[in-house]
Formats: C-alpha cells, sequence, structure tokens
C-alpha cells in the first residue's frame, strides 16, 4: 500500500493534494492488469472504477451496427482512464480495450465520490482536475475532428 | 503568342529553370509518390538546407512549388514526396523513369540546424508535413554528435495514409531516438495510438528549456501544436513552423506568397513562432 | 521642415537653361538619333495615356484633366500648353514591368529540354513627361524587382537603357496627394532631364535642367541658354503653386502602426461594401507589381513558353492554395491591398508603396479613396462591439 501511495502522490493529475487525501485514494486503490485485446470495461456498465494507466495503451471504442468497432481515441501510460463514475448516471459511455497488456491502478471511484459529496474541498479538488483532462480531451477531440489531413 | 524558336542560350535568370530527369518513383501511399529527380547533363544536383523547396516545372504544364524531402548531403539528385491534390500535383506524381522535370532553386529559408546544435530536438509532422521535416531528421542522425535527444511526432490520417513506414522504425531503433505515431482513424487492425499529434506531446522524452521543435503539417495543426508546445515549457522562439501559401515564382516578384510583410518565398517559408504567432491569429491574413 | 520646392532652389540658376518650343522640336529628334524610342503622353479615347510620340505635336498640347474620386475627363485649356494635365490611366510601369511578357521559351530535346532565350530586345525608350510622383513610383519598382534579394534581369535590363525627361508639375487634379507621400510635386532626383513649362498668354518657355550627363549631352544638341534669374522664378512659383493648390491629404503618421493595430477595425466592413474588387486600382497604380506565371505549349507539346502577366490581390484565386483561398472575401482583399501598400510595404522594402499620385482615387468606379480610408481608420477608435478573439 505504501508504495501505490507514492505512485498516486507523485502522479501529475494528483499533485498538489493534501496528504491525508492521498491516503485516502491509496486506501481504495489497487494494482490491475489486463491482457492485450480484453475489455477494461464496456458501455453501458456501472462505472464504479477509474484508472491510472502505468503501461500499455488502452483504445476508446464505439460499436456501431453493420461496422467493425470504431477506435475513437488511445490514451497511454500516465493518463486517466474513465470519469464517467464521477458524474450521474455512472454508467461507461464508451468501451475501453486493452490494445496491448495494460498495468493500471484502479482507484474506487464510488468510494471517492461518495468522500466527495461529505468532503467538498476534496471534491472541488477532484473537479478541477478532471475539468483539466476534459478540456484536454474536447480540445483534442474537435481537432480529430477537422479531419485536417483530408484534401480540401 | 507563340513564336518560332532559333537556337539561343539561355542567360542567367532566377526565373529559369534547369533540366532535371526522373530517376526513380516510388509510391508512398495512394496518393503520394517520391520522385528522384537528377541533372539532365550529369552534373551535380544543387545543393540545399533541410526545410527548402524547389519550384518543378512540368513542360508546358506549370510549375509547383514542392519542399525537398531527400538527404542535404546527396549532391547526386534531388528527392521530392508529392501529394496529389490537384491537377498539377497529379500530373506530377505520373511522371516516369527518365521524364523531365525542370527545377529551380532551392528557395527559402531552411530549418534553423544551427539553433537547434547542442539541443533536443522535437520533430512535429502532420501529414505530408513530415516531407520537409525529413531532410532535418536526416541532418540530425547523420551529425548526432552535434545534436541532443532526437523526438519525432508524426501524425496522419489514418494508418494507410503514414508515410515512410520502413524508415520510421529505422529511427526509432537509433540511440537517443524517440518515434511516436498517430493517426485520427485507426481502422481495425492498427495497434499503435490514435488521437490528434498534440496528444503525443505528453509521452515525449526532452527538456523543454533545451530543446527546438520543428513542426511542419496544416496550419490549423501548428496552431495547436505550438500552443501546447509552449504549454510544456518551450519558449516562443525555440518553436519553428513551416508556412504556405500560394506561389508563383518564389524569387519574391509575383507577390502571391505575401503573409503579413513577410514574403513565405524568401522570409520563410520556416519562421518562429515566437515572430508569426500574432499573424497565425488573424483570419483572412 | 524643408518642403521639395524649397530645397531644390539650392541648384544654381547656371544649371537650368530656357528653352523656347522651337528648341524643344529639337529634343526628338536628338533622342531618335541617339537611338531612343520616345514615348510620353498623347490623347486617345478620351484620355492621357502613354504612347510612342514621333513628334513634339503628339503631346496633348492644350489639354487638361478634370480628375475625381471615380471620375476622369479631359477638357480643354485656354493655351497651348504641353504639360497641363497631370497623371491619366497609365504609368510607366506599362514599359519597363509590362502586362504581358514572355520570360523564355523551351523546346523538347528528346527526354530532355533546352531553354531558348530568344527574345528581341526591348528598344532603348525615353520616357518623356515623367511625373516627380512617377520618378518615386519607379523608384519603388526598382528596389522591389531588382534592390531585394533577388534581381529580375528583364526589369534591370530595360531600367538601366531607358532616358527619363520629368515634367515638374504646374497643375494638380483633385485627386493628387504627392505631397502627402513626400514624392512631388517637384521631381528631383532620378531624372536625366527635368522640364518646368512657364505659360503666359505672352510667352511659352521651358526650363532645362540637366540630371545626368547624358541630360546635358542632349541639352547642347538643343543648343539652349542659360535661364534668366526671372525664368527661374517664375517656374519655381508654378511648382510653388501647384503644390499649394493639394488639398487631399493622407496622414502618414505612425500609419504603419496603425494599420497593423486595426486589423479588425469596422471601416474594413464599410469599405468592404463598397469595393467591387474590379482590381482598377492595381491595374493603374504605377508600383502594384504583383504577377502571374503562364505556361503554354504546342500541340504537340514540344514547344512551350512561360509568360508573366499582371495579376491583382483583388482576385478571389490570388490567395488560392489547395482546398480553397485564404482571403476569400472582399473586405479581406481590400484591407491587403491597402495595408500593404502603406504599412507592409514599409517593412519589405523601406519606403511606403504610395506615391500619392491619386490615379486609385480617380479610376475606382465608386470612388473608393485611400486617403478618406485612412481617415476614417485613424477618426473611429477600433469597434468594441461583437465578439472578441480566441482565448
Amino acid at each position: 500500500m505504501e508504495t501505490l501511495e507514492r505512485i498516486i502522490a507523485e502522479h501529475p493529475f494528483f499533485a498538489g493534494l493534501a496528504s491525508d487525501y492521498t491516503s485516502l485514494l491509496s486506501g481504495c486503490a489497487s494494482n490491475v492488469r489486463f491482457d492485450a485485446g480484453t475489455y477494461i470495461f464496456k458501455e453501458g456498465e456501472e462505472a464504479g472504477e477509474f484508472y491510472l494507466i502505468r503501461a500499455g495503451k488502452v483504445a476508446l471504442e464505439i460499436f456501431a451496427p453493420q461496422r467493425k468497432p470504431i477506435m475513437l481515441a488511445t490514451l497511454g501510460e500516465g493518463e486517466i482512464l474513465g470519469w464517467s463514475w464521477l458524474l450521474p448516471p455512472y454508467h461507461w459511455r464508451f468501451h475501453a480495450r486493452a490494445v496491448d497488456a495494460v498495468r493500471a491502478i484502479a482507484l474506487d471511484g464510488k468510494c471517492l465520490r461518495t468522500k466527495c459529496e461529505q468532503d467538498h474541498d476534496l471534491g472541488y479538488e477532484v473537479m478541477k482536475r478532471f475539468a483539466h483532462i476534459l478540456q484536454q480531451r474536447l480540445e483534442a477531440t474537435r481537432l480529430q475532428l477537422l479531419d485536417v489531413y483530408a484534401v480540401s | 503568342m507563340m513564336t518560332t524558336a532559333t537556337a539561343a542560350i539561355a542567360l542567367p535568370d532566377p526565373m529559369v529553370p534547369r533540366p532535371y530527369s526522373v530517376s526513380q518513383v516510388l509510391k508512398e501511399t495512394a496518393d503520394t509518390f517520391s520522385l528522384t529527380l537528377q541533372p539532365a547533363d550529369g552534373t551535380a544536383a544543387d545543393g540545399f538546407q533541410p526545410g527548402q523547396f524547389s519550384m518543378l516545372w512540368l513542360f508546358g504544364v506549370g510549375e509547383l512549388p514542392i519542399s525537398i524531402s531527400g538527404h542535404s548531403a546527396d549532391r547526386e539528385r534531388l528527392v521530392y514526396t508529392v501529394r496529389s491534390v490537384g491537377q498539377a500535383t497529379h500530373s506530377l506524381v505520373r511522371r516516369e523513369v527518365g521524364d523531365p522535370v525542370g527545377v529551380r532553386g532551392p528557395y527559402g529559408t531552411g530549418w534553423p540546424m544551427q539553433a537547434a546544435e547542442g539541443c533536443d530536438v522535437v520533430i512535429v509532422a502532420g501529414g505530408i508535413g513530415l516531407a520537409p521535416l525529413r531532410p532535418a531528421i536526416y541532418e540530425v542522425l547523420g551529425n548526432r554528435p552535434k545534436y541532443g535527444r532526437l523526438v519525432i511526432l508524426y501524425g496522419a490520417r489514418s494508418p494507410r495514409d503514414l508515410l515512410y513506414r520502413k524508415e520510421l522504425t529505422a529511427w526509432s531503433r537509433q540511440k537517443d531516438t524517440q518515434v511516436l505515431v498517430t493517426v485520427d482513424y485507426g481502422g481495425v487492425s492498427w495497434r499503435g495510438h490514435v488521437g490528434v499529434v498534440t496528444t503525443l506531446l505528453r509521452y515525449a522524452r526532452l527538456q523543454p528549456s533545451r530543446s527546438v521543435a520543428f513542426a511542419c503539417g496544416p496550419e490549423i495543426m501548428m496552431r495547436f501544436v505550438a500552443r501546447d508546445l509552449e504549454t510544456h515549457g518551450m519558449g516562443r522562439e525555440q518553436i519553428y513552423l513551416s508556412m504556405e501559401r500560394n506561389m508563383k515564382c518564389a524569387v519574391g516578384f509575383c507577390g502571391h506568397c505575401q503573409y503579413g510583410p513577410h514574403f513565405i518565398c524568401k522570409d520563410g517559408p520556416i519562421f518562429s513562432y515566437d515572430r508569426i504567432r500574432p499573424l497565425l491569429e488573424k483570419y483572412e491574413l | 521642415m524643408m518642403s521639395r520646392f524649397q530645397e531644390s532652389r539650392l541648384v544654381t540658376t547656371e544649371a537650368r537653361s530656357v528653352a523656347s518650343l522651337q528648341h524643344l522640336e529639337r529634343l526628338i529628334p536628338a533622342l531618335h538619333a541617339r537611338g531612343f524610342q520616345v514615348v510620353g503622353p498623347t490623347v486617345r479615347d478620351g484620355a492621357i495615356v502613354y504612347d510612342v510620340l514621333e513628334k513634339l505635336s503628339d503631346l496633348p498640347a492644350g489639354w487638361t484633366d478634370e480628375q475625381e474620386p471615380g471620375r476622369y475627363r479631359l477638357k480643354r485649356r485656354d493655351d497651348q500648353a504641353l504639360f497641363g494635365y497631370v497623371v491619366g490611366p497609365q504609368s510607366w510601369k506599362k514599359y519597363l514591368h509590362p502586362a504581358e511578357i514572355r520570360l523564355w521559351a523551351a523546346e523538347r530535346q528528346g527526354q530532355t529540354f533546352r531553354i531558348l532565350n530568344n527574345d528581341a530586345p526591348s528598344p532603348r525608350r525615353a520616357f518623356l513627361g515623367v511625373r516627380a510622383c512617377e520618378l518615386a513610383a519607379i523608384g519603388v519598382q526598382d528596389r522591389v524587382l531588382q534592390g531585394d534579394k533577388y534581381c529580375d534581369p528583364g526589369y534591370a535590363s530595360r531600367r538601366k537603357n531607358v532616358f527619363l525627361i520629368a515634367v515638374n508639375c504646374t497643375h494638380s487634379a483633385s485627386t493628387c496627394f504627392c505631397t502627402s507621400m513626400e514624392t512631388g510635386p517637384r521631381a528631383r532626383k532620378g531624372f536625366d532631364l527635368a522640364i518646368t513649362e512657364v505659360i503666359s498668354p505672352t510667352s511659352h518657355e521651358f526650363l532645362m535642367e540637366a540630371g545626368s550627363a547624358a541630360g546635358s549631352e542632349i541639352l547642347r544638341d538643343l543648343s539652349v541658354s542659360p535661364a534668366p534669374e526671372e525664368t527661374c522664378r517664375k517656374a519655381d512659383a508654378a511648382v510653388e503653386h501647384t503644390a499649394s493648390q493639394i488639398h487631399r491629404r493622407l496622414d502618414t503618421s505612425g500609419i504603419r502602426e496603425l494599420l497593423y493595430s486595426n486589423f479588425d477595425h469596422p471601416r474594413w466592413d464599410n469599405v468592404a461594401q463598397r469595393c467591387l474588387t474590379c482590381a482598377n486600382c492595381t491595374m493603374v497604380c504605377p508600383t502594384c507589381f504583383c504577377t502571374t506565371v503562364e505556361d503554354v505549349s504546342d500541340v504537340s507539346n514540344t514547344h512551350a513558353e512561360r509568360w508573366r502577366k499582371w495579376d491583382s490581390c483583388f482576385t478571389q484565386n490570388f490567395s488560392y492554395i489547395h482546398g480553397g483561398s485564404v482571403r476569400t472575401t472582399a473586405k479581406s482583399r481590400y484591407r491587403q491591398w491597402m495595408t500593404h501598400k502603406l504599412a507592409t510595404w514599409i517593412d519589405q522594402f523601406g519606403s511606403s508603396g504610395c506615391v500619392g499620385c491619386g490615379r486609385c482615387i480617380t479610376w475606382c468606379p465608386v470612388g473608393i479613396d485611400i486617403t478618406e480610408e485612412v481617415r476614417a481608420l485613424r477618426e473611429t477608435p477600433a469597434g468594441k462591439e461583437g465578439g472578441h478573439g480566441n482565448a
């Protein structure tokens, strides 16, 4: 547990959080592994955990009828996977598939959510950090939408 | 308009092309080809600096500004990677071995290799933008002790649009070299990154204060890249972009390539982000 | 600040000669004898244009012009002055930087091609009647086409061979503003000969001034005598009077910063509603130099030619790169032209691109006045309503 706490505390996403919060988070954390090709979570499932990717690549996917799975984006080492646990209705919006072997730290989102409701200071810190991630993802998605490499 | 020709010798003139001939045509992707040209008279090819471009002339058809994408140390040939996007480029990529092509140049400012000496070099390429950056990559790899780490971040539309795949693999195996590739649309069997090239920045191992960045690609992409590089700690004067505008002469006479006060053909195409940031924000400049 | 005509009073009277109409009759033959083709103003189709002059009487004697924004009319004078008008729709770039010129020809030779440069050399020309603003314009184009990183050899050769006969203006049009651009009405330098016409009901003579050895040589052929003080005084007064008649003003103070900082000024929308993007201004402007190239070949594709033609930043395709044009709106194109002419030109070439000849004002079909546009940019601060730029 001690090493997990260190990893969490050192991760840029959690930087600046008071140590009792990082202890709190480590209390709900565990090391997880996913083999290449397995699904970490699927669209529609209840979102209880989120992940801090330590190695490997995760693809966000969506299934559409008559089409093969569409890969929207990949997330790699150091990135946070999953924010649907934070906002109602707490269900995953996309599939997340391990492209190669993935090692991650799973954090109990449900537990963290409850604690955020009780301690709004913690809640604000968490929300700020997720807002930043969402902003980056939104900007990247918009740029992707522009299809800048297409001919005219 | 047509007059009859009588024998005469052409005088040195910046508007007159030099006859070259196609010695190799390589299909890179469905719409992109690399042409190798060698002087028709067998003498040395015109020397160039990484980042410069030539005006390529097709007999009776017209001229196009194309970045040189080969080794600047190779004095026997000039290589151009051309994407077929319109009538003129379509004509150019359909050249066959032995066909004549007129070459004027090289023109423009090159990538600032001297400013990069002693620094980590970050190459950020989008689509066909990798072509004018390849000579800079060759320059770094060919003169390794002069430079720090080499980081190549490359984004294309889809896996089928990736250029120089074999070379990318070879480069990634070089010492102190990191190559990261991403595509906007992954497709079924792609196991690499999916997302815009800016998402690769977080994985780049470099020291921002001791780095220079060379970026080339669609203008929107370069704007996002430059902003993100700055967020990652690089100074505006350390970031260089290769700009593009309509060109007819490449020698500062036709007026077409003006970008604010700059003539892309002679003041550019490479500019520091510091210098052109105010212009990048202006719509319809 | 000493004005132009005051400065030139420093020229001593010995350097200036006086010529009668009879003396001046010898001018064109003297130029012909030295192999010059003489070109200058002549009346055609209701305007004063530049064309070949065979004799002095080809000049628009007794004509003057009335110019307003969007208006040009010729009117008869009540005297027979040879130079009693100002500039028309054409400028000397017609000869120095021609509207259409073949750059070179090429011929296929097996698997390669050969460039042929077999153009007949252009004739040596004498420009008779170059106004001070036009001399300045020639200087501006010199800087662009032979004084920068590359040199246009065709321009350089045409320029070297030209003999310039300036005329100091003794008449101004309402559209003139050379005084604001400090280019006239007196020709200061860059000419081989300068003429100031001095006409009254009782006399008609010309003050002649050599500006070069070649000019002095021609003067000797005319057998003129030194100008009396009185003639010099009258000539200077006439030019001074012309300057005082110029009321159109362009305030050039801080103009570069004015244009650079007003990219989003609402005035651009205003002018965009009027501007037809007809490109007249660029065609009549003596400093506009933009061109395009055209490649042509014969049916068998064994003979090709490259032609260069005037182009204008007002055209839709001027800024076209794969995918579309950068400047699609009339607003962006007018802004580009005006900003280039008055501001970015300074960064590029060290001087303004505008010489104050007023042609763009006269020949604009809707009468857009560049001096008015500058005034409007100064007077109204940049609009604050509407959205702000991106974060």
